[in-house]
């Protein structure tokens, strides 16, 4: 690994002034936008900072004790964990498929290109699509639903539909693209396997099973870690569709305040800056423990192909 | 075999049922991908007090420029019809998304290289460090940057909305180490032997090999930009620097919850929608691939 022309004095430090150079606006971005806001919002969080007064004063662990008992809190951690449950739950289920599909039937660019149209578009034209697409009374869907003999529903506007809803606009969005992930790792299980299996008259069904499932794990764990968090995350889909038409966003009542948004407010609307980022602190916390759990069950580190 | 494995088992036993089921499966998919884009099209191109009453054709109801016309500001907003100053807003989201772009790939290109290629002690802390700037949830960092934005007087301008993504993410820095791990080092080695700094060699030999991953790479990073959300909704509320995701929302807002001007509103969106569009027909096989590139790696 050393350079070729090290000599024994610039050996300990190496290139260091050379790297200096070269890392020294990435390390500006880093310090100045990730690390030193990544402290300072955990100081944040132990001080009653008031977004229009600016200051605030150290008051210890007070907005963590407000968050475990604040219910709105544990609403927006339902609402959220509802959302994430179908979503995960019927985007990797169907990406899998897609995956599996395309893995046998086409290596087109243009098909694999169409399933990532959604995934390209930014988050509000998303959520504005299907705001008209589902509207409850002249939405294209409640027409086709009417005419089957269902009512017209209306998806944002009753407290058990907004989350399914929106967890089912945002798998419309990342079926694709999670589908082209899974793929991937299709793609590294070797053929020999299948025509081996194929031989001994393994059928379809026993492939997938006995091949396919167990070599997928590693890059399934991947992508499972990876869409976990950011579908944790939900906000620009739910702030627009449910803020839309004078809407307040977050409803019916606080059917779909999830924790992005929760925060959101509590920073922006309500000026709560130290309780807002005790509120962020926590669902950090979270990830890192959803994260390390996920890992853990699925062992993501190891490989069966080895 | 370019049809993928298994297929020689299913080939002989039922060639042809499985088959269809699946290009059915697979042309449903495909179908339900592009409706949502062509119905909002089909809007964007229908009168809007049609809509309300005259059912579900496929094709544009009443057909009309006049909702497009009136979002590209060709056309003037009758009372009651909110929408966006659309100069102001391409001007906006054009310059952001390029100037984060043109930041981000050159200052994180250099960044990757220190990573990939320079030996210094602490190297491999100091990037793992970086990597863990990956885990950090944006609403985390987004009250102390606010607070930073708001205390450089840089709120409600477009420095503001840029600066975050302007020098690096710590993606961007992981997809080019990732590469330029994977370059043949003979090259530079005999250029950095015959005298030539890491300077030269990093402009000279390893930009050049490496222009097919930085321009994937300008592609991601310019789409993110482009869609990013929450950021400008913090530090950009003033209508002069709204970007396209911002002034849609508010376009959003402002309609009234019984009959809304739906055309004008899918006219909005598909335009903000149109760059990306274009931008992803240009380029979709390095799109494609890279997905796959930075899914595996």
């Amino acid at each position: 690994m050393a350079a070729a022309v090290a000599e024994p004095t610039r050996r300990k430090l190496g290139d260091l002034k050379v790297a200096l150079i070269f890392l020294f606006p990435a390390l500006v971005g880093f310090v100045v936008f990730y690390l030193v806001p990544a402290i300072r919002g955990v100081y944040i969080s132990l001080t009653d900072w008031n977004l229009l007064a600016n200051e605030g004063e150290f008051i210890g662990i007070e907005n963590y004790q407000a968050v475990f008992e604040d219910p709105l809190f544990w609403n927006a951690l339902k609402v959220t964990g509802v959302y994430v449950a179908i979503n995960i739950g019927s985007q990797t289920i169907l990406a899998m498929a897609i995956a599996v599909m395309m893995d046998r039937l086409t290596r087109s660019v243009t098909v694999r290109g169409i399933m990532l149209l959604p995934w390209l578009v930014p988050n509000v034209v998303v959520a504005l699509l299907w705001l008209w697409l589902l509207d409850k009374n002249v939405g294209v869907v409640n027409t086709w639903l009417e005419f089957v003999g269902i009512e017209p529903i209306a998806f944002f506007g009753r407290p058990n539909w907004v989350m399914p809803t929106i967890a089912g606009i945002n798998t419309w969005r990342h079926m694709g693209y999670t589908a082209l992930l899974i793929f991937a790792g299709l793609k590294t299980i070797p053929g020999s396997l299948y025509e081996a299996a194929a031989v001994d008259g393994a059928t379809e069904t026993e492939m997938f099973r006995r091949i396919t499932l167990p070599l997928l794990r590693p890059v399934l764990a991947l992508v499972l870690v990876i869409t976990v968090i950011g579908s944790f995350q939900v906000f620009d889909t739910v702030a627009v569709a449910t803020g839309g038409f004078g809407g307040r966003p977050g409803g019916p009542i606080n059917a779909s305040r999830v924790i992005y948004l929760y925060i959101f407010e509590n920073a922006f609307s309500r000026n709560k800056f130290g309780y807002a980022a005790a509120l962020a602190v926590t669902l950090f916390a979270l990830l890192l423990v959803v994260t390390i759990f996920q890992m853990r069950m699925l062992r993501a580190g190891e490989s069966d192909l080895s | 075999m370019s049809v993928g494995h298994g297929t020689m088992a299913a080939t002989k036993q039922r060639p042809r049922m499985g088959r269809v089921a699946a290009w059915g499966f697979m042309t449903l998919i495909i179908l339900v991908s592009l409706f949502p884009f062509y119905w909002a099209i089909r809007t964007a191109f229908s009168t809007n007090s049609a809509l309300f009453t005259s059912g579900q054709s496929l094709l544009p109801i009443q057909p009309t420029t006049i909702n497009v016309e009136k979002v590209l500001g060709l056309e003037p907003i009758t009372a009651g019809g909110a929408t966006f100053d659309f100069t102001t807003v391409l001007t906006n989201s054009v310059v952001v998304a390029t100037v984060i772009t043109i930041g981000q790939v050159i200052f994180s290109a250099m960044a990757a290289y220190a990573f990939a290629r320079l030996e210094w002690p602490g190297r491999d802390a100091v990037f793992l460090v970086f990597l863990a700037g990956l885990m950090i949830p944006p609403i985390f960092t987004l009250i102390p940057n606010f607070v930073l934005i708001r205390n450089l007087g840089w709120l409600n301008t477009l420095p503001g909305i840029i600066a975050p993504f302007f020098l690096m993410t710590p993606f961007a820095v992981f997809f080019l180490r990732q590469f330029f791990l994977g370059i043949n080092r003979s090259l530079e080695e005999a250029a950095l032997i015959d005298g030539a700094g890491h300077f030269r060699t990093f402009f000279r030999i390893i930009l050049p090999i490496s222009s097919g991953p930085m321009f994937t790479l300008a592609i991601l990073t310019y789409i993110t930009a482009w869609n990013e959300f929450l950021w400008p909704l913090v530090v950009g509320r003033e209508r002069e620097v709204h970007v396209f995701t911002v002034a849609l929302s508010f376009f959003t807002s402002q309609q009234p919850g019984i009959a809304p001007d739906w055309a004008g509103l899918m006219s909005g969106t598909m335009i903000a929608a149109l760059p990306i569009l274009v931008l992803f027909a240009l380029t979709a096989r390095k799109v494609v691939d890279s997905i796959q590139f930075s899914g595996i790696k």
